[in-house]
Parts: structure tokens; sequence; C-alpha cells
């Protein structure tokens, strides 16, 4: 099974052309539904095949690059259709296509009664693909392509309901941010690979990564390098500065925002990093720059989180923090902490997001949290799955989150310092608080909605069903990678597993100073505890005391409003970059140096020629003799001259 | 040899059709449209043999046939192709027929005309890619203008007659100089050995031996007439006026093939015949392309008209492929070889869908339009497939050229500045930016005003004519093998060729 | 005796006459009779180079320009039959279309 992982891409692909050529014919949801779901769903059985194939086999020959056909040729450059297996690549994959199966099912019973169900299923086949081109792709430029791929798609899913009001502006509005600022960030992958290319000859994989561990390339160059795939992955990260474009790509159906904007497209870009840990390892300057930047995000994106009203708003703030998380990992060198997380979060995120979708689903598309309360009454199946998420999401053990979490903390803790531990820990806090603020405010308290005119219903099974499979992986994730304390380095599977992809990388890396068990769980100890603590706090005051959160918010009133406007950063960046743009391209590029200088110019000596020959054609008087006699005269006077000269 | 007239035939046979649409009735258009089409079509299929014979791993000039036309001053008639003018051959053969199947209904008047003038328009562009000869290809050069200029005179828009004049006078002032230059070294050829000439073989001996200062000026010449049709910025305005006023098919002949002349011109001639001027003012000229870029970008994206939107954006890939060109990369001309054809087929495509467009409402505002994905499904998704194209989303076309030609750029060391490749990516952000505000203007929001309710989606004859083109959009963003293999011989030698001009070895 | 200026002379002054004759008369036809007075001129003065030099390629020239100007006589009398129909009018004065 291993020779046919391309199997993986191609179904995605099959069941995108079948929808997108058929779909319509197709008149049947079912149909649709069916060649949707089952392309992911065979897609993820091949990776599972040859997941397993790969476990039985010796830890020395598990990688395989599989090519397909050359893809571009020209000088030096020779770039294949080629997939790679190995240890990160087929964790990956199960994520996507795992986690993407569970979301095509949800979607079945999602989207149902939508016109436009199998442009949906259509889009999201090709995400698959595409997504699925991006962690198979043994080189950079196959990478890209998928990387442009899932922006691509995510344009057109955040766009799906193209006719309607977002907040603001339209979904349009939102889809085109989100693929300007991902090309932002991908012009920033461009020039690494442009960089890659002069600096490496190639850009597959093996080649690059083999070079780079040998070390005669200057440390200043992959900086260099490193920094300039950062910038690729903090756009499709959405990590500062190129976080806005996720808050707004809530605008998409929520399945979308589950699949691509929670579990996997997102992650892309702590996968970019992973997959060139090599590089990063050979540039300590961009490790910083990367945790500084993620833990930044991480805080950030969570005292925004705080105060959000809209559902789906909290948890796309909560996704960009727990990005955040990731990108810490990776900045410590903590390579296969930050892929733990990835996985973990790609159950708990999904779960959350899916419930939410369940919730709107069941409101009528009220999206506002102020105006739920008391749901467990009405959707018992989707609060409880609800809480076991946000109990994964707050790192209460044993539930998925912690394990991934805290294993990101204690590497802040031990390769940073206290600096970093200690806001990894606030926002720890804050994600806890604001999960629960959630989960109180929906499911919890007193009906705030009009009872006789919405009537909230649990979602039928086929919404159900995945979102328990997700709730029972949030819930045992965890324990594929439990910390070394308890069972030992042998005992955390995860990291065992993906040994190999980092050793070379984490044999440059500083490892962290050397400190002692109880420490770590001391340490550990405190973030439960101050997690448990702000879920209890949450409790009390969005259930028993709701007053306390107006007079508080009446009191912040500043601090408030710029939270609940996120930092104004919108705003900003429209006054400094979108509009200054526009304007001069406006005003002074077109209509002024176009139109009015270079055109200008040009019409100006076409009726300079005008004006002159406005006095010359006027010997043109149209009376035949009197050319005559100006030719005579200029006969005369040429023989005059010849006779002169003879 | 045994091929040597079958360029011959591929220049006579939309020539005889020409002749042969003047003797046919006035009154019966259709038969009029059928038999253009026929020829225009038997053409492409002559190209297609041409191809079949093509051998992709001989970088020399094939199919050639030479005898003496003026024979006191040596002017020849030479044709002759190579994998660089093998790509933009077809192309133009295969836009021809695409583009008078796509004004079956929108050219009602004259149709006599219209025809006969693409035809000898067809005859001016193979013409040009297949010359081998400097007066002949000058001819062809200039030829070429004369149907263009009444294409865009007769069949165009309001402003039709400052537009074609416009264009014309841009054009034929750019190509005077060249003419002044081509007999300045055919000259120069008669001074050193073998009296006056023009075949570019000469050309090719003698052009590097000119002193340098002379040099100079004469590759400013050519290349000054080449930037015009490109057009590099700042020469750039007749495009937007000749592209906004033309009629469907003048609009995708003018981007898809009549823009390649300029970089194929610099290609073929400028950079071969000069070498050591080509290498001293790559870095000027690649500083206009990158400006071209983007400007191209920032004044098309305020554009309010459709047409002079894409115009817009022609300017900034153009852009492009001049990099692509003077990086003297063969990852960079590999790039801008196959970018030329990318953007005949994008560019081409994106104005056949406007077309659609106008020929329904009559409009060509993105200011009228709105929320149209709701009326016509079909247009909007390939409207959006050739909008991504022409971004330059990989798994199409455009994403494979852009991506040769800055990465080409980039590692030139000719251009010796990887800044160059830098800010010209940066223009792929744009890119987005600019389509993709003005497909969501266009096509998606609410319906925009109940005129469009009325708007009928694409017809079985544009969805041919479109179709044939996304075709090979896919194609070569997929399986660019196919494309890139004919022109890599030729990029291989030619890149190698002057590269040893310009070291001295 | 040398009779050639003889000729030159009569020839120049028909010449001559043509020219004035083309300059001042306003009425079409009898500028086109100058004009042909103009190629008279200038067959005697082939005709008498001719016989002067002994080469007979002179007299063919004659018979070129005899023919050319039987032919310009058509045209130009159709043309200004044709302008007279539709100006009714052969003054050149007023016959001023072609002006700037």
């Amino acid at each position: 099974m291993r020779n046919l992982i391309y199997l993986s891409v191609v179904f995605p692909l099959i069941g995108f052309l079948v929808n997108g050529l058929l779909g319509r014919k197709f008149k049947s949801e079912k149909v649709v539904g069916i060649i949707g779901s089952g392309a992911v769903g065979a897609a993820f059985l091949v990776v599972l095949a040859a997941f397993v194939e790969t476990l039985r086999m010796p830890e020395e020959g598990r990688a395989l690059i599989v090519t397909l056909f050359q893809w571009v040729k020209a000088g030096n450059l020779d770039v294949s259709i080629a997939y790679q297996i190995d240890q990160l690549s087929l964790v990956m994959g199960l994520v996507v296509t795992g986690v993407g199966f569970l979301i095509h099912i949800y979607s079945i019973g999602y989207m149902h009664g939508d016109k436009g169900f199998w442009r949906f299923f259509t889009y999201l086949n090709l995400f698959i693909f595409a997504m699925m081109n991006l962690v198979l792709a043994d080189n950079f430029l196959l990478m890209f392509l998928g990387w442009e791929g899932v922006g691509l798609c995510s344009y057109l899913l955040i766009g799906f309901w193209y006719d309607r009001k977002f907040e603001k502006s339209t979904t349009s509005d939102a889809a085109k941010k989100a693929f300007v600022v991902n090309r932002i960030g991908d012009f920033g992958f461009l020039i690494g690979m442009f960089l890659i290319y002069l600096n490496f000859g190639s850009l597959n994989f093996t080649t690059v990564f083999a070079k780079a561990g040998v070390g005669n390339i200057p440390e200043s160059t992959f900086t260099l390098i490193a920094l300039c795939l950062f910038i690729g992955a903090a756009g499709k990260s959405a990590q500062i500065p190129l976080f806005v474009w996720l808050p707004d790509a809530m605008a998409g159906p929520t399945p979308v925002s589950a699949l691509i904007h929670a579990a996997t497209m997102v992650t892309a870009g702590v996968y970019l990093v992973a997959r060139c840990s090599i590089i990063y390892a050979s540039a300590p300057m961009a490790l910083t720059v990367v945790a500084v930047i993620g833990l930044a995000t991480a805080f950030f994106a969570a005292t925004v989180g705080l105060v959000q009203t809209d559902i789906k708003k909290v948890l796309a703030y909560s996704t960009v923090s727990q990005l955040g998380y990731m990108f810490l990992a990776m900045g410590m060198g903590a390579f296969s902490a930050g892929i733990f997380h990835v996985v973990t979060h790609a159950f708990f995120k999904a779960l959350l997001f899916l419930g939410a979708g369940s919730v709107i689903h069941g409101m009528h598309d009220e999206q506002d949290i102020r105006k739920y309360g008391n749901l467990k009454k009405y959707m018992p199946k989707t609060a409880k799955t609800f809480l076991i998420a946000a109990i994964a999401i707050s790192g209460i053990p044993p539930f998925a989150g912690f394990f991934s979490k805290d294993e990101i903390l204690w590497e802040a803790f031990s390769v940073g310092g206290f600096g970093f531990w200690i806001f990894g820990v606030i926002t720890a806090l804050f994600t806890a608080f604001y999960m629960f603020r959630l989960y109180f405010l929906t499911f919890e308290g007193k009906e705030r909605f009009d009872s006789h005119h919405v009537h909230p219903h649990e979602s039928p099974a086929v919404m159900t069903i995945p979102l328990m499979i997700l709730a029972f992986l949030s819930i045992v994730g965890g324990f594929l990678g439990m910390p070394a304390i308890f069972v030992g380095e042998e005992g955390n599977l995860f990291g065992r597993w993906l040994a190999p992809i980092f050793k070379s990388a984490e044999t440059k890396i500083f490892t962290g100073a050397e400190h002692s068990h109880l420490m770590e769980i001391l340490l550990m100890a405190i973030s439960v505890a101050g997690a448990a603590l702000a879920i209890y706090f949450a409790k009390f005051v969005y259930l028993h005391k709701p007053e306390i959160a107006e007079k508080v918010s009446a009191k912040l009133k500043p601090i408030y409003t710029t939270l609940l406007n996120k930092y104004y950063v919108d705003e900003i960046y429209d006054a400094v970059v979108v509009n200054p743009i526009r304007l001069v391209s406006e005003s002074f590029l077109w209509k002024i140096t176009d139109v009015k200088l270079i055109d200008g110019l040009l019409n100006k000596s076409a009726a300079l020629v005008d004006y002159l020959s406005g006095y010359i054609r006027k010997i043109q008087t149209g009376a035949v003799q009197f050319y005559a006699i100006i030719m005579m005269t200029g006969i005369l006077a040429a023989l005059f001259w010849i006779i002169k000269s003879l | 040899m045994e091929n040597h007239y079958i360029l011959s035939v591929l220049l006579g046979i939309p020539l005889l059709g020409a002749f042969f649409i003047l003797a046919l009735p006035r009154h019966n258009a259709s038969l009029i449209r059928w038999v253009g089409l026929f020829f225009s079509v038997t053409t492409f299929i002559v190209s297609l043999i041409l191809l079949s014979k093509f051998d992709k791993l001989n970088a020399l000039f094939q199919f050639r046939d030479e005898f003496e036309w003026i024979s006191t001053l040596k002017i020849y008639y030479s044709v002759g192709i190579d994998g660089i003018s093998l790509p933009l051959l077809l192309l133009t053969t295969f836009l021809t027929p695409i583009t008078m199947f796509s004004s079956w209904s929108s050219i009602q008047k004259r149709v006599k005309e219209f025809t006969f003038f693409m035809l000898l328009l067809e005859v001016g562009m193979i013409g040009v890619f297949v010359s081998l000869d400097m007066f002949l290809f000058y001819v062809f050069w200039e030829f070429m203008l004369i149907p263009m200029y009444f294409i865009i005179g007769i069949w165009g828009g309001e402003q039709r007659i400052y537009a074609s004049i416009k264009f014309f006078i841009y054009t034929m002032a750019g190509s005077l100089l060249m003419l002044v230059a081509i007999i300045w070294v055919g000259n120069y050829a008669g001074t050193q050995s073998a009296g006056f000439t023009t075949l570019l073989s000469q050309y090719y001996i003698l052009g590097p031996s000119i002193p340098i200062e002379i040099q100079k000026w004469m590759f400013l010449a050519f290349t000054v007439s080449f930037a015009i049709k490109v057009p590099l910025f700042p020469f750039h305005t007749w495009l937007p006026d000749a592209h906004t006023q033309a009629p469907t098919a003048g609009s995708v002949i003018l981007a898809g093939v009549l823009l390649k002349m300029g970089t194929y011109g610099m290609i073929r001639f400028s950079i071969p015949i000069f070498p050591q001027s080509a290498q001293y003012f790559a870095p000027w000229i690649s500083a206009l392309a990158v400006i071209g870029i983007i400007y191209g970008a920032l004044v098309a994206m305020v554009q309010k008209d459709m047409k002079k939107l894409v115009a817009y954006s022609s300017v900034a890939h153009l852009g492009f492929v001049v990099i692509g060109i003077f990086s003297f990369t063969p990852e960079g001309m590999q790039g801008a070889v196959l970018q030329m054809v990318n953007h005949g087929l994008s560019t081409g495509a994106l104005f056949l869908l406007v077309g659609v467009l106008y020929e329904r409402t009559h409009t060509r505002e993105i200011s009228e339009y709105g929320g149209i994905a709701k009326i016509t499904p079909v247009f909007a998704t390939i409207f959006l497939i050739v909008c991504l194209s022409s971004i330059g989303v990989p798994g199409l076309n455009g994403f494979i050229g852009e991506f040769l030609i800055l990465l080409g750029a980039f590692r030139s060391s000719v251009l010796n500045n990887q800044a160059f490749a830098i800010v010209a990516a940066s223009g792929v952000i744009f890119a987005a930016v600019y389509l993709l505000w003005m497909y969501q203007r266009v096509v998606l929001g609410p319906v925009k005003n109940d005129k469009l309710l009325s708007l009928s989606d694409m017809n079985t004859k544009e969805l041919i004519s479109v179709g044939l083109l996304l075709i090979f959009i896919v194609w070569i963003g997929v399986y660019p093998a196919t494309f890139l293999s004919w022109s890599d011989a030729a990029v291989n030698n030619f890149v190698l060729k002057t590269t040893r001009q310009i070291t001295g070895f | 005796m040398n009779l050639l200026p003889f000729y030159l002379i009569v020839s120049a002054f028909m010449f001559f006459t043509g020219v004035i004759g083309v300059m001042t008369r306003r009425n079409a036809i009898i500028v086109f009779m100058s004009i042909e007075l103009m190629l008279n001129s200038a067959n005697l003065t082939f005709v008498a180079f001719s016989s002067f030099l002994g080469n007979v390629s002179g007299q063919v020239f004659v018979f070129f320009v005899m023919a050319v100007a039987a032919a310009e006589a058509a045209v130009g009398l159709a043309i200004i039959i044709s302008i007279y129909r539709n100006k009714m009018t052969a003054n050149i004065d007023e016959i001023n279309i072609l002006k700037w």
C-alpha cells in the first residue's frame, strides 16, 4: 500500500471532478454526499494502510518516495510530482483525511437543503486534495502547490455563501481578505524557495535537508531562509501580523471553519516549520523569532477571545491562540511536541467547531452567545461533547489537550526560561476561562432566547456521530504522547515515532537546562490548578453572578472596547496599508502619472503637430493655379541653381 | 531538409484565404464566416503537422527556406523556426480560429472585411515569427499593423478612431527606429565584407563585433521598438486604449499574440545581435519591467472598466516575461517563453469572457455588474478559473511561467541583484488583489440590478471557444513538460551562446 | 545651316505660352489645352534633337508622349465633364474642394 500512497491524493481529486462536473445533475444530496465523503474515506484508508505497514517496518527503512511524473524541468531545476512517506507526513495525512472524513460526514447533515450542496462537497474534496499534496509532497514546489491550493479552497469556502452579508461587509470580502493575506505569506514562501534553490541547487526535501545538515552554509543564509519561510507559515497559520484573515474566515459555513480554519489548513505553517526543522535548527535567531511571535500571538488572541460574543469568533481567536502555542513549541525546538499539539488540537478544536455548528444549526443561524442559554436541555449530545472538548482545550488531565499543552509549557520553561513559561500559563488560564464562559453561556443557565419563536433541537445522527468520535479522540488522544516523567522516554509513543525526523535538528539545538522531575511536576500542577480555578471563576461569573461581568466590563470600558474591537488591528491595517495603496494607485498612479503625465505628454506632442500643421495647411488653398505657380517657382529656382553650379 | 516548404505553405494558406474571401458575395455572411474559419483551421492543422515533424533536440533553425528576394541589396526571403518561435507560432495559429469563431455573433457589420483582415493579420503574425531576414521581418512587422488598425478602427467601441490611430502611430514610431538600425547594421555589414545584407545569420555574426558605443545605440533602437510593443513601462499607454476600444477578437489577438512580438523580438534580435549592450542595459530594462509589474498591477486595481483592468494586467504580466528574458538564465528564459504562451491563453480567455458579458449587457463598467454568479453559474466558474490562472495559482498555467521567471531572475548573474526578483514577486500579491476584487464585484455578492436577471449563461459557441483555451490552461499547469521540452534545446543553446559572447569566451 | 536653335526657340515659346495659359486662364478646358501645348513643345524639342543627333529614339519618345497625351485628354476631359455636371461650371477657381 505504501507504493500506492498517491491514491490518497487521487481519490479526493476524483471526488472533486465527479461532483464538480456532474454534481448539479445528480439532483440528490445523498449521491453527492456519498461521493464526496467516500472519496475522503478511501483516502483515509489508503493512508491508514500505509501507516500500519510502516509501523511494522524497522525504523531505518520507513521513508519512501513515490514519483509519479516529472513536473517542471528547466535549467538545473528538476521537480517531480512525487509523494513522500515518512513518519511526519503519515501523521499529518492521517489527521487530514481522518478528521476530514468525519467533517465530510457531518456536512451531509449540516448542509442539508442548501442550494450549493454539490458545490460545497466539490470544494471540500478539492481542499483535501490540496492539503494532501501539501503534507505528502517530497519537494517545496509541490508543497507550494498544495499550499496555494488550500488557500484557494479557503477562499472558495469562506465565500461559499457569496451573496450574504457578513458583519460590516460581505462574505466575499472576507474570502478575498483571506486569499490576499495568505498571498502575502506565500510571497515569503516563494522567496524562501528561491533562496533554497540558490544555496542548495534543488527543491527536493531529501537533497536540501541532506545538504543543510552538512553545514558549510553560513548561518545568516539559514536565518534568511528560515525567516522567509516563516512569513509563509505566519500567513497560513494566522500569526502576528498576518492573523487578521482568520477571524473573518468565520464567514464560511461552520464545517469549513472546523476543517480548514481549525483542524488542518491553519496548521500547515506549523508543518512547514517542522518539515524544515533542520533549517530552523541551524538558525537560532529565526527560532527565537518563531517562539516570540508564537507566544505573542497566543497571548494576544487569548485576550481578544475573552470578550467576543459570537460563538465562532471566540473559537476563531482560540484557534489563533492555540496556533501560537504550536509555534512557541517550534521556536523552542520541541518539534514533536508542536506536532503533537497539532494532532490533539485537530481533535478538540474540530469538535468545538462542529459542536458550535450543531448549536447554530439548532438555533436557526443565531451565533450570538448572549442569546443562547440552557441549550443542554435541548441538545444533550452536543452539550456533552462540547464540554469534553472544552475540558480538553483547557488542559485538564487526562484529556488530550493537557498532555500536548503541558509538554509545550515544559519546553518553554526549560529552553526559553521563566518569562516564556509564565506568559504561556497565563494564556492557558485565559483559554480555560473563555472556553467555559462560552460553555456556560451556551449550554447552562437560563434560556435567553425567545422560546416561543425559537425551538432549539438536537442535530441528526449524521452530525452527532462525528461529534462523538471526535470526543472520544479528545479524551484518549493524549495518551499517545505521555510525558517522559510518567512513562519514561519509551512511553511517549508519539515522540518516539517522530524522533527519526527531528533527530538531526534536535542535535543542533540547545535542549534546555537540566531540571528536576519535581520541578516539572510542580509546574504541571500549577498550570492545572490555574486552569481549574479559571473554570470555576467562569462558572461563578457567568452562571451565578452575571452582573459581575457587566460591572467589570463597565469599569474597564477602554480595555473592554479595545478587546472587543480586536485592538483595532483591522482598522489600523486599513488606514496604514490598504487605503493609502488604493488612494495612491487611483489618484496618483493612474489619474496623474498615467493619464496626465505619460498620456498627456503623448497627446501634447500630437497636439503640437496638429497646431503647427494648422498653419502650414493654409498653403493648401485648393486653387489649382496657385499650386501651379508654386510648382513653377520651384522649378525655376531649381533650374537657376543647377545652371549656376555648372 | 525535405520540409522546407511547410512554412511558406503556412504563410500561404491564410493569404490565399484572404483573397478567396474577397471573391465571395458580400451578403452571404455565414458562408464568409465558414470559409474564414476553414482557412484558419487549416492553417492550424498545418502547424500541427509542423509540430509533429519538429525536432525538439535540435537547437538550430528548422524548416529553413531561403532564396534571394531583392538581389541588389542581398535581401532574402528566409524563414525557419526554432524552439522559441514554435510555441508562439502555434499560439498564433491556435488563437486565430478561436477568435474568428468567437466573433460569430458579435461581429455583424462588414463580415467580409472583418474575415479578410483577420486572415491577413494571421499572415502578418506568422510572418513575424518565422522570418530570419531582418528586412522580411520588418515587412511583416509593419504589415500586421494595417489589419489591426482597421479591426480596431472599424469594429471598435466609441473612441475607436483615437485608439486605432494611437496604436498605429505609437508602434510605427518605434519601428522606424528599428528600421534605421537595420539599415545601419546592413551597411556596417557592407563595410566589413559581403556587402549590404539583412540576413539574420549575418547579423548574428557581425553584431557582436560592432564597437560598443555604437552597438548600444543600435540595441536601444531595436529594443525601444520592441518595448513599445510589449509594452514596457512607460511606453504602455497605447495598450489600455487599444484594448478597450478593440472588438473582442481584436483584444484577444492583441493580447494573445501581438504583445508577444515585442518580447519575441528581444529574444530573437535585440539580445543575440547585441549581446554586450544587452548585458549593459539588462538592469535598466529589468528595472522598467519591475516598475511595470507593480505599476500595472496597482493601476489595474483601481480601474472601473473591465477591459482596461485586463489591459493593465497585461502590462504587469509582460513585465515578468521581460525580466525572465533579461535574466540570461535557462530557467528565466524557459519561463519567459512559457509565460508568453500562458499570457496569450489566460488573457485571451479573460477578454473572451469580458466579451461574453459585453455582448449581453453592452457595458464593461464593473459597477454595472454584481452577483451574477447566481444567474450565470457556468460563466462564474469559468471566469474564476481563468482569473486564477492569471493570478498564478499553482496547478494552472500562470504559476509555472512566473515561478521559473522569478527563479531565473533571482539567481541571475547578469542582473546580479535579487531585489528585482523580490520586488517582482510581490507583484503576485497585487495580481490576486486586482483580479479577485474585480471578480468579487462582478460575480459575487447580491444581484446588483434587475437588468442582470435576464442574463443568459454561456452558450455552446462561447463554451467551445473558451473551453479550448481552458484545456491548455490546465494542461500547462499540470504537465508543462510537453511545452517546456519544445524550447529546451533552443533556450539552452541561446543562453550558452549569449553568455559566451558576454564573457568573451 | 544649323536650324536647331530656331526649333528650340519655337519650342520654348510654345512651352512658355502653355505655362502662362495654365497659370492665368480660368476655364478648365483652356487650361487643359495649354497643357497639351506644353506637351507638344516637348515633342518638338524631341524631334529637333532627334534629327540633329541622328538618333531615332527621340522620335520614339514622341510617340509615347502622344499616346500618353491622348489618354490623358480622354481622362481629363471626362473629369471635366463630370465636374461640370456636378457644379455646373468649368471655372477652376470655383473648384477648390481640396482645400485644407
